[in-house]
C-alpha cells in the first residue's frame, strides 16, 4: 500500500474514502467536493510531489448499483511512485467536478475528452467543450451506458448531420495555423473561416 | 448502347456508320488515354492504406497500370481511393475533397470498411462511402491484398474503356445533393445494402 494514502487519510479525514490496493496499485477515493484541495495537496506537499498528471479518464459500469468513477492516475517522476485517486458520481445525477486544470495545464484535453464521452462537466475548466466528436453532435455521450451503440439517431439523420458539419468552422484560425495566409485564400474559404459558422451546439444555451 | 438514331442508306453505305465509326475511334483514344493515365488522390484512413502504400510500391507498384503519379491535391487527381474507415467527422472532408476532383472523376472503394462500414456498425462510423460520394468499384477485403486493389483498378480500367463521350445517357453527370444528403434515395440504399447484412436490426438509409 503506498504511504500516500495514509498521509492523506490523516490530513483530510473523512473527504478520504476507502483505499484499496490493485495489481500493486493504490487506489485512494476522494470526495469530489475535496477534489481539487487532496490535488493540490498531492502535488506540493514535499515528501508527495505527485508533480505528473499521467490520465484522467472515467468508467461506467453495467452494473446500475455502481457510481460513474473518474480516474486521476498521478506519478511522482521525483521518487518514482504512482497514486491513482478515483471520485465517485452518481450517474443518474449532479455529474459536476471541480476542474484540475489550474494545477496541471495538460488536464484540458483530457478533461475535454471526459466530457464528450461521458457527459462530466468540469467546473473552471477554462474551454469545455467536444474534443472527439464534431461541435453539434446532439446525441449525447457516447460512451454512457445507456447510450445506445448505434447512435440515437437514425442512419440517414447522421448522415445529413454530419455533412452539414463545416469542418473550417470547429477551429479558429490560429489553431489552423493559416492566420497569415487568410487574404490569400480563396474566398468561399474566407468566407467560411470568417463566418466561423459552427451550426447549433446543443445544451449551450 | 444506342447511338444510331436514324438510317439512312446511300449507296449501300449509311452515312451514320461513318459517324458511329469515328466517334468509336475518337471513344478508344479518349478512354484508353483516361485509363491508362490515372492520376490516384488517396484518401487513406486506416490500415487499407498501409496495403494501399504495399499497392505503390515497388513490388506490386500500380505504375505499371498508369498510376504513376499520386495527386495528393484533389484539384489535380481523376481517382479517389477511399482506404479505410470513415467516421462521420470526416464525411464532409471526403464530400468537399470529392467535390473539388475536375471530371471526369471516378472512386475506389477500398475495402470492408469503406464500402459497408464493416465490423464498425456504431455510433461514430459511416455504414459505407457510397452514402457520402458515389462509388464505382468496391474492393473487399479487410484489408484488401495489393492484388485485390490491382485486380479493382483493372475492373475500373474496363469501366472507363466502355464509357462514351457521345451517349449522355451512359457517361455521369454531378448531380447536386438534395437536403437529406443521401446520393441515392434511401429505397435504392437498403436493397443495395441488405446482402451485407451487418445492420440486422437498423437499414443504412434510416
Amino acid at each position: 500500500m503506498n504511504p500516500s494514502a495514509e498521509a492523506l487519510r490523516a490530513t483530510f479525514g473523512s473527504a478520504i474514502g476507502r483505499a484499496v490496493e490493485s495489481c500493486g496499485d493504490t487506489i485512494v477515493h476522494v470526495d469530489r467536493t475535496a477534489l481539487l484541495e487532496v490535488m493540490a495537496w498531492l502535488r506540493d506537499t514535499p515528501g508527495q510531489q505527485y508533480d505528473y498528471l499521467v490520465d484522467v479518464t472515467a468508467v461506467e459500469y453495467r452494473d446500475r448499483e455502481r457510481p460513474l468513477e473518474l480516474v486521476y492516475n498521478l506519478r511522482s517522476l521525483e521518487r518514482r511512485a504512482d497514486l491513482r485517486v478515483k471520485v465517485e458520481l452518481d450517474p443518474r445525477g449532479d455529474l459536476t467536478v471541480d476542474s484540475i486544470v489550474p494545477l496541471w495545464r495538460g488536464a484540458d484535453w483530457l478533461e475535454r475528452e471526459v466530457y464528450d464521452m461521458f457527459g462530466v462537466a468540469f467546473r473552471g475548466h477554462p474551454d469545455l467543450r467536444r474534443i472527439l466528436m464534431w461541435e453539434t453532435y446532439a446525441e449525447g455521450h457516447p460512451l454512457r451506458k445507456d447510450f445506445p451503440l448505434r447512435g440515437r439517431f437514425s442512419r440517414a439523420e447522421q448522415v445529413r448531420q454530419a455533412l452539414a458539419a463545416n469542418p473550417e468552422a470547429h477551429y479558429s484560425l490560429e489553431e489552423l495555423s493559416i492566420a497569415a495566409a487568410y487574404d490569400e485564400l480563396p474566398p468561399d474559404m474566407r468566407e467560411r473561416l470568417r463566418r466561423g459558422e459552427r451550426g447549433r451546439i446543443p445544451h449551450s444555451e | 448502347m444506342k447511338r444510331v438514331i436514324e438510317t439512312k442508306e446511300v449507296a449501300g453505305q449509311s452515312p451514320n456508320y461513318l459517324l458511329a465509326k469515328a466517334q468509336d475511334l475518337i471513344d478508344w483514344a479518349v478512354n484508353s488515354s483516361r485509363a491508362n493515365s490515372l492520376w490516384p488522390m488517396p484518401f487513406g484512413t486506416a490500415c487499407c492504406a498501409i496495403e494501399f502504400m504495399a499497392t505503390a510500391a515497388s513490388r506490386y507498384d500500380f505504375a505499371r497500370f498508369g498510376m504513376e503519379r499520386q495527386a495528393f491535391s484533389p484539384r489535380q487527381a481523376d481517382v479517389l481511393i477511399c482506404a479505410g474507415r470513415l467516421p462521420f467527422k470526416l464525411a464532409p472532408v471526403i464530400r468537399r475533397i470529392y467535390d473539388q476532383m475536375p471530371q471526369p472523376k471516378w472512386v475506389i472503394s477500398m475495402g470492408a470498411c469503406a464500402s459497408t462500414g464493416g465490423i464498425f456498425d456504431n455510433y461514430a462510423m459511416v455504414q459505407g462511402i457510397d452514402t457520402i460520394v458515389p462509388v464505382d468499384v468496391y474492393v473487399p477485403g479487410c484489408p484488401p491484398r495489393p492484388e485485390g486493389l490491382l485486380y479493382g483498378v483493372l475492373l475500373l480500367h474496363k469501366k472507363i474503356k466502355g464509357e462514351s463521350l457521345f451517349d449522355r445517357a451512359a457517361r455521369r453527370e454531378e448531380q447536386p445533393l438534395d437536403e437529406r444528403g443521401l446520393r441515392l434515395p434511401p429505397e435504392q440504399i437498403d436493397e443495395i445494402s441488405e446482402p451485407f447484412g451487418n445492420s440486422v436490426h437498423q437499414f443504412r438509409s434510416a
